[in-house]
């Protein structure tokens, strides 16, 4: 529920996690589900590598020309009767929302699964003002029965077991039977349903995101798997959409080709359960939806993103398909992540939007595996740009001093062949010497980071380069 | 291309990579008779790093040093042939983007990049190797490291020319292709995170019931022996060009050289 980042404390979270047996049990739920399906759903279509290209184009496009197509949109959304607002920051997006409820008199607010209203702390804000806001997803609403923040950004509670669920339901659903079966998962989406039906009838105004925003129509798009966002924005009086500025796609065209590679990269569905489209209030002719719609552009940090080395990174349709995959996401979870975002997207988004001083280790605690950009749907090169993290860390002298130093050591001696030789064969001369009985240390003076979790195997003794020289003689 | 090749064996820098060179130099030799039973000739100019490690350090100053380096002493090579597809990666596909702003340097980077390739990639894409002469009794699982494979596309090529091994079978593990943890300086920055990482690892090897794991890198091989060792596993640890190579004299990653006396 907080906005300020734990990111600095990243090793000690991840520490935590760690040792934590019941996220452990949880996350590996993660490794199997997720990557199995995502790849089955490739395999059926053999032209998606070529849809990610169309759709890291599309994504392309629309940066090059962000400001006329926020210009367009705007004016399409006030021509359906839709209003637009603009936030700079996260302060006003939350003030500009919370007037908007205040406006209409609201006590109850519903809301959709939306990653933009964690970045910019909006139940916070929302409840500061006086009013409920209740989260309609499933997995939102049950960490915000626990006070957490999302571990995922399309699966916000995959941290917990079922089991955990079912305790945090008993804990705060007291006016149901003690004694009824909450074992079965269905069981447990059956009671979390009844209760939100409740809410859902009761909320004054209805808060989504938008997985895109099209500006041809003054459209905004969710998908859903629960119908939870067509609850959220139809039956209330007054649908509020919020989303970041690089949501906007020209066509309802482009919107569906980004569909195709949406679902499947996410959840290895072909499409979602639910794609709701939005467009204005409701017309005369509606035989339902709200009074008034309101659309609020948060920009936080990302139009200074644009024609910059981290541009790339506004291509990012949050499929999550990066943590899916990813080893050390895999080993922490979200949490460990310390803000918004985790995973490989995290590791470059947040730097950029709270600074690479406090979110400059998400982008060093990567392998560069490189899976992540390997399953990414528009091709952000990810690995890429958590390097160029390293580097603006580097040049400003952020980087700690014991790597900074032992990096100037090696480099010293890897720029000077003619020391490097000599120097070498004679260090692996001794460390061979005195590794030649067990053929491995398992402590060694300075390479306590790599012996206090594994044996580092002794070298043979001779380098290659020495070796090489007198079996080959002459010829080099 | 292959017409405009000059009768000549093709002239192969071999770049053993640092971790080669300091501490398994049986992998060069490997390398080194691969090579030549390619057809090859084999030179091995004096060498250091290709400055891989200052790169993914953000310190572009030493990367674009070593690189400016590795150039001028690979200079007369018709191939510059590396065991170990992080190294490999590092050239091929980083080298160019050292040297963006640059023309001039941005075309040798280029040049030196197209002419560089990974062992096991080079013998079978551009030798047309497709049987080794070796032998090696017994199954055998392979670790695909991710440089190699999602930089390099190396993923078929080791498994074909392990199939012509004698003897070997090879049994694959689940989630081969999955991270073990190493990467570079990560394994020490990030030790415990890296220790879970390359636990799961252990875990696939053992599960998979092969006695000898192989892999195309060294460092990736050092993390894997060094967790199966202090896990107590009798698991030995090999690069595959010591296999394909057929010189398995050498003890194993992690193994004793000698015995106590």
């Amino acid at each position: 529920m907080s906005l300020h980042p734990t990111t600095p404390a990243f090793k000690a979270n991840a520490h935590q996690a760690l040792g934590d047996t019941e996220l452990q049990k949880a996350l590996g739920h993660v490794q199997g589900g997720f990557i199995a399906k995502r790849a089955a759903a490739v395999a059926r279509l053999p032209e998606f590598d070529d849809l990610r290209d169309n759709a890291r184009d599309i994504k392309d496009h629309v940066l090059a020309h962000l400001d006329l197509y926020i210009e367009h949109y705007e004016q399409r959304v006030r021509d359906a009767g839709g209003h637009v607002h603009f936030a700079r920051s996260s302060e006003e997006a939350c003030k500009t929302i919370v007037d908007i409820c205040r406006t209409h008199g609201a006590k109850s607010v519903t809301k959709g699964k939306s990653m933009v209203s964690e970045e910019i702390g909006l139940n916070d804000a929302i409840e500061a003002a006086g009013m409920v806001a209740v989260e309609t997803d499933l997995g939102e609403y049950i960490i915000q029965l626990r006070h957490e923040t999302p571990s995922h950004i399309i699966a916000p509670a995959v941290h917990l077991t079922k089991e955990q669920v079912e305790q945090d339901f008993r804990r705060v659903h007291t006016h149901l039977a003690v004694d009824r079966d909450l074992s079965q998962p269905v069981q447990l989406l059956t009671e979390a349903r009844g209760i939100l039906r409740e809410k859902f009838l009761a909320a004054d105004v209805g808060i989504t995101g938008a997985n895109f925003l099209i500006a041809e129509t003054g459209t905004s798009i969710i998908v859903t798997n629960e119908g939870n966002g067509d609850l959220t924005q139809t039956l209330p009086k007054v649908h509020i959409v919020i989303a970041s500025i690089e949501k906007i796609v020209p066509t309802l065209e482009d919107a569906s080709q980004l569909l195709r590679v949406l679902a499947r990269s996410a959840t290895g569905q072909d499409m979602s359960v639910y794609t709701t489209l939005s467009t204005g209030p409701r017309r005369a002719e509606d035989p339902d939806g709200p009074e008034a719609y309101h659309v609020v552009l948060v920009d936080n940090g990302r139009s200074a993103m644009l024609g910059g080395e981290f541009e790339d990174m506004l291509r990012c349709i949050r499929c999550g398909a990066c943590m899916n995959h990813c080893p050390v996401y895999h080993a922490v979870g979200g949490h460990a992540y310390g803000w918004v975002y985790p995973g490989p997207m995290g590791a470059v988004l947040t730097p950029s939007l709270i600074g690479v001083e406090k979110g400059g280790q998400l982008p060093n605690a990567s392998t560069f595996c490189g899976r992540c950009e390997s399953v990414c749907p528009v091709r952000i090169p990810l690995p890429k740009l958590m390097r160029h993290w390293r580097e603006r860390e580097f040049e400003r002298h952020l980087t700690p001093a014991v790597q900074r130093g032992g990096l100037a050591l090696w480099a010293f001696f890897a720029s000077r062949p003619a020391l490097y030789k000599p120097a070498t064969a004679l260090a692996m001369r001794m460390l061979g010497f005195f590794g030649r009985t067990k053929g491995r240390f398992a402590s060694l003076p300075f390479a306590g980071g790599w012996t206090k979790y594994r044996d580092l195997p002794a070298p043979s003794g001779q380098t290659f380069q020495t070796a090489w020289r007198a079996r080959r003689g002459g010829r080099r | 291309m292959a017409e405009s090749l000059p009768t000549r064996p093709p002239r192969v820098g071999l770049f053993a990579t640092c971790l080669v060179d300091l501490f398994r130099p049986a992998v060069g030799f490997a390398a080194a008779k691969l090579l030549e039973d390619a057809g090859c000739e084999v030179v091995v100019p004096p060498q250091t790093c290709c400055g891989q490690p200052a790169y993914n350090s953000g310190d572009r100053q030493t990367s674009r040093a070593l690189a400016l380096q590795m150039m001028d002493a690979f200079s007369g090579c018709d191939y510059i042939v590396v065991p170990s597809g992080s190294c490999g990666g590092m050239i091929s596909r980083h080298y160019p983007e050292l040297f963006e702003d640059e023309p001039q340097l941005a075309r040798r980077a280029r040049d030196f990049a197209g002419k560089t390739y990974e062992l096991v990639s080079f013998l079978t894409d551009v030798r047309g190797v497709t049987t080794v002469d070796a032998a090696y009794e017994g199954p055998v699982t392979y670790h695909d490291s991710c440089s190699g494979l999602r930089e390099l596309g190396i993923h078929d090529q080791p498994r074909k020319l392990l199939a012509s091994v004698r003897g070997l079978e090879l049994v694959e593990m689940d989630e081969a292709d999955v991270c073990c943890g190493f990467g570079g300086t990560f394994a020490v920055k990030y030790g415990e995170i890296s220790d879970a990482i390359v636990s799961k690892k252990a875990a696939h090897v053992t599960a998979s019931g092969a006695p000898l794991l192989l892999a195309g890198d060294l460092g990736c091989l050092m993390n894997m022996a060094g967790k199966l060792s202090r896990a107590g596993s009798a698991i030995q640890v090999r690069h595959v060009a010591e296999v394909l190579a057929g010189l398995t004299d050498e003890p194993p990653i992690g193994a004793a050289r000698e015995v106590k006396s």
